[in-house]
């Protein structure tokens, strides 16, 4: 380890390429707490929003005149309203309103903390997408699969959950695949309310020992490594779910 | 026992295969326009209803969050203006860039086709805010060419910023809508012996228009939505100023949420307007293919 360190301490003295990240614990304990919180964030509101997705696009299917209403009035506002100014609205503006509650030190604090509000709006906003995803996957199965299930006894969540989702879900994975992409790479707009994120972490590093196309470089390669290793786990599930003799999924 | 076999032996409907994924399939249920006012009015009506609350709570002295946004509305509007600007000068750049990123990238040389993928692949792959500090921290803030200073404000360095990922989009548009084409119009385009550039402009691209206007239109949605971000690095735009509008009236916690809301009502009726038309385009293409 200290091979490693005094290496990169002599790559900043020869080269100027300052890579604090590697060589000084305190900088480096922050970026990986960084990347950490990346990786919750992204983790947490990708489980959310796929749940919200798969619910709400039950919901769209409700007889309730009202309820699809609702769904849908979700899903417009949420997909044409920047999410930033989302996470802005909930963060400042419901997070102002909610009373304050005493922590453990007995300070008065928020109700709902950053983080907790970051994965609220990132998972309504990714979910908003979901939904509509799941929504067209559902219309790509046939109408005679759902009547073959009613006709088999199902009720219509069991139709849903047994026959309709499984297919779904299938079907509409490599759209959900891109959409969770984009929720990874939004995880950077919780920048904005101080979650310390790769982002805030790498801004904080960047002016304490002013290198900022190093640590500039390092975030747009940690990022693309992030979106690679994400793709990668959304392809080996494709693969696993394959439905055979559908697609390429015979083929393998 | 009879066996009735008048009976027809095909079932009544097409064997179950599943159907092809759409994912704008049409909303039969609504019709567009009524969901667009219903859902203003809805946001409208919340609005008021969290201004009405503030109401109660404010003294008497005090502006009503709806009064408040009657007094600045001027101002905040000339902020959504320059969010606008900013966004049709990132997508009029991005645009062309991306065009003949995407171009590079169905090339026939190869090394060009490799640079151009990894490119596209780069800048897709990097978060928008990512880029946005990029161009924001290592663009200069002023040229010096042959003596002559051109400054680079920030606003300038936004519309870069933006640009990167909307040429990253736009390249993997083109490359789709030009691989979306059957491989016929390519070879007869050559049997009657235009070369590679003719039929690229003549023939190919005039037929991909039509294909890459919605993801196009679509992209200018999400170009637009992002452009808020650039008050993160420091831009004058509409979320600057909503937080210098509070400052303004005294920093009262309850005037919050009816601001952003209104930030919010902005955006949605400029872009549910452009979705519902990219759907519609999309629809009437599907048909006439």
């Amino acid at each position: 380890m200290d091979l490693v360190a005094d290496w990169f301490r002599h790559l900043y003295d020869t080269t100027g390429i300052n890579l604090t990240i590697v060589y000084d614990p305190y900088d480096r304990q922050r970026f990986l707490s960084g990347l950490g919180m990346t990786i919750y964030l992204s983790v947490v509101s990708i489980i959310i929003s796929t749940i919200i997705g798969a619910i709400g696009a039950w919901a769209q299917g409700s007889p309730a005149r009202a309820i699809r209403a609702f769904v849908n009035g979700f899903v417009v506002l949420f997909r044409n309203t920047p999410p930033l100014v989302q996470i802005f609205f909930f963060y400042f503006g419901l997070g102002q309103i909610l009373p304050r509650v005493e922590n453990d030190d007995g300070m008065m604090v928020q109700m709902i903390s950053n983080v907790q509000w970051a994965i609220i709006s990132l998972s309504l906003f990714a979910g908003a997408y979901n939904v509509e995803i799941f929504r067209s996957g559902i219309e790509a199965v046939p109408r005679t699969t759902t009547e073959a299930a009613e006709a088999l006894g199902y009720t219509r969540l069991g139709v849903y959950r047994h026959v309709l989702l499984p297919l779904a879900l299938r079907i509409c994975l490599p759209a959900l695949n891109n959409n969770l992409v984009n929720l990874l790479k939004t995880t950077t707009l919780a920048y904005a309310i101080a979650v310390p994120e790769t982002l805030y972490v790498s801004k904080q590093i960047w002016n304490d020992s002013q290198n900022v196309p190093v640590m500039m470089t390092v975030l747009l390669i940690v990022y693309t490594a992030l979106v690679g290793i994400l793709v990668y786990i959304m392809n080996r599930w494709e693969r696993f779910l394959s439905i055979p003799g559908y697609g390429q999924g015979a083929a393998r | 026992m009879i066996r009735d076999t008048s009976a027809p032996a095909a079932p009544a409907h097409p064997l179950p295969v599943l159907l092809p994924f759409r994912l704008t399939a049409p909303q039969r249920r609504f019709p567009p326009l009524r969901l667009t006012l219903l859902h203003a009015l809805g946001i409208v009506g919340l609005g008021l209803l969290i201004a009405g609350g503030a109401h109660a709570q404010a003294g008497v002295n005090q502006l009503s969050a709806f009064g408040v946004i009657i007094k600045w509305f001027p101002l905040l509007m000339s902020g959504f203006l320059f969010n606008i600007l900013i966004s049709v000068l990132s997508m009029a750049l991005g645009t062309v860039a991306g065009v003949g990123l995407g171009l590079a990238s169905i090339s026939l040389s190869t090394p060009l086709r490799r640079i151009a993928w990894g490119l596209t692949q780069f800048f897709r792959n990097a978060p928008w805010l990512v880029l946005l500090f990029f161009a924001m921290f290592m663009i200069p803030f002023e040229f010096r060419i042959f003596g002559v200073t051109i400054p680079f404000p920030d606003w300038v360095k936004a519309v870069i910023g933006f640009a990167l990922p909307v040429m990253a989009n736009m390249s993997e548009i083109v490359r789709g809508a030009v691989g979306s084409l059957p491989s016929g119009q390519w070879e007869a385009a050559e049997s009657l012996a235009f070369s590679r550039r003719q039929t690229m402009w003549m023939i190919i691209l005039p037929q991909c228009l039509k294909r890459m206007l919605p993801p196009w239109m679509n992209l200018y949605t999400l170009v637009t939505m992002a452009t808020v971000q650039a008050s993160i690095v420091g831009v004058t735009e509409m979320l600057t100023l909503i937080a210098q509008v509070h400052a303004a009236e005294g920093g009262r916690p309850d005037l919050l949420a009816p601001l952003y809301g209104f930030a919010m009502l902005c955006f949605f009726i400029y872009c549910y307007p452009i979705e519902l038309w990219t759907r519609r385009l999309e629809r009437r293409f599907h048909l006439h293919q």
